[in-house]
């Protein structure tokens, strides 16, 4: 029996993949996908799932790509920098096919248009059309469940891994969703394909083949309903619209009252690109807009089209002729802007008098930036690591990571972050700046990574750093959990992602293993963690690991419920604003000045009571409250 | 009852922690019961790190919208907290549009760290009233620490919307509504939060 759900985008996918029956599925964390594993995760053995947080995208690919050759359903998930580091498996998955054994694979990236949660906005249906993958990309969250669902068929027929992408204001969403049955449990014979070799360099031909299957997915894609087209027989203006597009463009049209002149093409199945249903559409017009989330992908698709269609005078607009704004996220006022300058048309809900108000409030509207949690462990290690650079007179710079120690970069945080890539880079880079002694390199490197970014990609990195002998220092911040994300599994945890007792990898003696001295210090102990800095940076030149170990503050609370301490401040011994140490330096959130008083104080509902600051105090003003 | 406005746009906004997702899909679920079209966006990348936050939510009777409001077309900002209530107004306000603020400031860090000042209260209300049609201020997080929980101000506030009676759903609906999704051991605590900031505009 249907029935109706209000669903997170993200749910709705996952509603899509039960759906279709789907029996293995991993991924690595990333901000706007991580709901999909966890959602999975919940029913894994109501639903007989194998779910996985793997240590990273390539290797979440290979596992979902292993249970499909064994003729399994299984789904991949990620953002999309995650694409790019899965992107080499999946490009030779491409040639090799699934094989035939009647598995299915669908690859799902959540893009970030915006940059909301991320580095960068980079749009990831490039790299479905680079590794020749056919690409999907819904328009609502109802239509996410259906086509996920379809996905994992298209995927079958095909014998090729097939790529749903996502992005923010989809994957964020909320909306109803009429659910469609979930398949019976029948009993799995799972079996590795290996009567013959599957490989992508036996045979050339394999890329003949893969361009034919997507000849043959072109022809599907051409015929299908999640394409279509809604407005007059012939219109003014025709809107060609993926993913966010599509509603942004309806909404304009209606806002516009432009009903009877614009219509509007969805398009959901995007590459091989349905060329044929594009140029049926274009021969009635002379102007086409195309609204899509970040690059002109569709776009120059569309003028491909017209070009091939030997059509002359029909007018492309959208990102590349400017009259859509080329980055950022597509809203429904860039809709609205785009499609009313072609009929000369603008629409202004304020009037000048509110508009003039706003600016006179504009002066009230003070930012509200973001810092580590109070009692957070990195705050301490930041500190801690300030204060041995501030000590030494060598010249140290800091290569980081990508995690909430990140935060350091912010206005808030204490800026030793100097130079910040992708996941993983700190130790690759610092790898490569600990060998520039020969050219005359004089500067000490610090790389620092958090433990489930260790595990991702920072461990490589390393190990050829300490093959190469470079000079460095690496710092894992292991606070026990993949924390910025939602305090996923990694190996550095006692359980997996469906909650299981997992074993578990000491990032300690991983590193021993490699040969590298490693330190283990306390963050929470100021003084013997600055001294571990101290003396790391006076060491023999080679690579030093340092392991600074604190649990995530908040799984902790979350766990014990409970303060350490009850801290104050001393208000005979604090120096207020002439000092600023607590509030103003060390920047725990728990802290403000007192604007009567003068001194600082200790906002009760805010301290979790970790007790750092008390060592932090110049004046010993922050005292546990029996003590005073 | 029915919809002031349609697609009616409503903003439910505030920082990290306070609740705004809560109450802006309690909202979302009693409005798809009733057979309304809703879609509601969100970000939370920064909701455990003390930042802004909001949810934007699209109800009608014709069909569903994206979940992203057009830049000044909100027909109401709910705001946990009264600087977010401008922010979100400077994004999403116009002349017509209403709004429900808890009065209680929650100091940005640049303020904790002594690098801003957060604006003075009466000039923020102010602001907010100048940039309203019709503007409601409730003590939701005072009268939660009143009730001994500081927690459910979010669920206080739920209750002065009710009483703004600014959209078509009833006391009954909402205290079903949470009957049926809060555990058991908090309901009462919660209904007396809705009641009391019914009770407060």
């Amino acid at each position: 029996m249907s029935q109706s759900t209000f669903y997170l985008g993200n749910e709705a996918i996952v509603r899509g993949a039960l759906e279709a029956g789907v029996d293995f599925a991993a991924a690595y964390p990333g901000t706007p996908s991580s709901e999909i594993i966890e959602r999975l995760a919940a029913v894994a053995d109501q639903r007989n799932l194998h779910v996985e947080w793997s240590i990273n995208e390539k290797v979440a690919v290979e596992g979902a790509a292993a249970a499909a050759n064994a003729g399994l359903t299984a789904v991949a998930a990620m953002k999309n920098a995650g694409m790019a580091v899965a992107l080499d498996f999946l490009t030779h998955l491409s040639m090799t096919g699934l094989g035939d054994a009647d598995g299915a694979n669908v690859v799902v990236v959540c893009d970030d248009p915006n940059a909301h949660s991320s580095g960068d906005e980079t749009d990831t249906r490039w790299l479905a059309r680079f590794a020749y993958a056919p690409l999907m990309e819904p328009t609502t969250v109802p239509e996410a469940r259906e086509m996920m669902a379809w996905a994992f068929g298209l995927s079958q027929r095909h014998k090729a891994w097939v790529m749903l992408r996502s992005c923010t204001r989809l994957s964020h969403a909320s909306s109803i969703v009429e659910s469609g049955e979930l398949p019976p449990l029948a009993p799995k014979k799972a079996r590795a394909q290996v009567e013959k070799c599957l490989t992508p360099y036996l045979a050339r031909p394999k890329h003949q083949a893969v361009l034919e299957k997507l000849a043959r997915v072109k022809e599907e894609f051409e015929a299908s309903p999640f394409n279509g087209y809604e407005g007059p027989d012939s219109p003014e203006l025709l809107v060609v619209a993926a993913g966010s597009g599509y509603m942004c463009a309806l909404e304009a049209r209606e806002i516009l009252g432009l009903a009877d002149k614009v219509g509007v093409l969805k398009l959901a199945t995007l590459w091989p690109f349905p060329s044929a249903l594009v140029a049926k559409h274009l021969a009635t017009v002379k102007k086409v807009l195309v609204l899509e989330e970040v690059d002109p992908f569709v776009e120059s698709l569309v003028s491909q089209t017209i070009g091939e269609a030997g059509f002359s005078g029909i007018e492309v607009l959208g990102k590349s002729g400017g009259q859509v704004t080329a980055f950022g996220e597509m809203t429904p006022e860039r809709a609205m802007e785009a499609m009313g300058g072609v009929f000369g048309l603008s629409h202004q809900p304020r009037s000048a008098q509110y508009q003039e108000k706003l600016v006179a409030a504009g002066k009230n509207l003070i930012s509200r930036g973001l810092t580590w949690c109070p009692g957070c462990p990195h705050r301490a290690s930041f500190w801690a690591l300030d204060k041995a650079i501030k000590a030494t007179k060598e010249e140290v710079f800091v290569t980081g990571d990508i995690g909430c120690y990140t935060l350091d970069v912010f206005p808030e945080g204490k800026c030793q972050m100097n130079l910040l890539h992708a996941m993983g880079s700190s130790t690759g880079l610092a790898g490569g700046f600990g060998k520039l002694a020969q050219f005359g390199g004089e500067q000490k490197v610090i790389s620092i990574c958090g433990d489930s970014t260790f595990f991702h990609s920072a461990f490589p990195g390393l190990l050829n750093a300490v093959h190469h002998q470079a000079d460095m220092i690496h710092v894992i911040l292991d606070n026990g959990a993949t924390a910025m994300t939602g305090f996923q599994a990694h190996p550095g945890t006692e359980y997996d992602a469906e909650g299981k007792q997992a074993h578990q990898v000491d990032p300690v003696a991983l590193c021993q293993a490699l040969g590298a001295p490693v330190v283990v210090a306390d963050p929470f102990d100021l003084k013997a963690t600055t001294k571990a800095f101290r003396d790391l940076l006076k060491a023999e030149p080679g690579v030093k690991v340092l392991v600074l170990r604190r649990v995530c503050e908040l799984v902790r609370m979350k766990k014990e419920k409970s303060k350490p301490v009850t801290l104050k401040v001393d208000q005979e011994k604090c120096k207020g604003e002439k000092c600023g140490v607590c509030y103003g330096s060390f920047r725990c959130p728990a802290f403000a000045l007192d604007s009567e008083g003068g001194k600082a104080r200790i906002r009760e509902e805010a301290c979790p009571g970790c007790g750092v600051c008390a060592q932090i105090c110049p004046f010993g003003a922050i005292v546990e409250e029996e003590q005073a | 009852m029915k919809l002031k406005h349609d697609p009616y746009n409503l903003v439910v906004c505030g920082v990290g922690g306070q609740g705004n997702i809560l109450i802006a899909r309690m909202i979302g679920r009693l409005m798809v019961a009733k057979g309304y079209h809703v879609n509601i966006g969100e970000t939370f990348g920064a909701a455990q790190r003390g930042g802004s936050v909001y949810s934007s939510l699209r109800l009608s009777q014709k069909r569903e919208y994206g979940p992203l409001i057009p830049k000044g077309m909100a027909h109401m900002v709910v705001g946990l907290e009264p600087l977010e209530t401008l922010r979100l107004l400077n994004e999403y306000g116009h002349q017509d549009v209403v709004t429900l603020t808890n009065t209680k400031p929650i100091q940005p860090v640049g303020v904790l760290a002594g690098r801003n000042q957060y604006p003075d209260m009466e000039a923020l209300a102010k602001d907010i009233k100048d940039l309203s049609a019709q503007s409601w201020f409730v003590d939701a997080t005072g009268l939660a620490v009143e009730m001994g929980a500081p927690i459910v101000a979010n669920i206080v506030l739920m209750g002065a919307l009710l009483g703004t009676e600014q959209l078509p759903i009833t006391r009954q609906e909402v205290e079903r509504e949470m009957a049926a999704t809060f555990p058991a051991g908090k309901l009462s605590l919660n209904l007396d939060a809705l009641k009391a900031g019914l009770a407060a505009v």
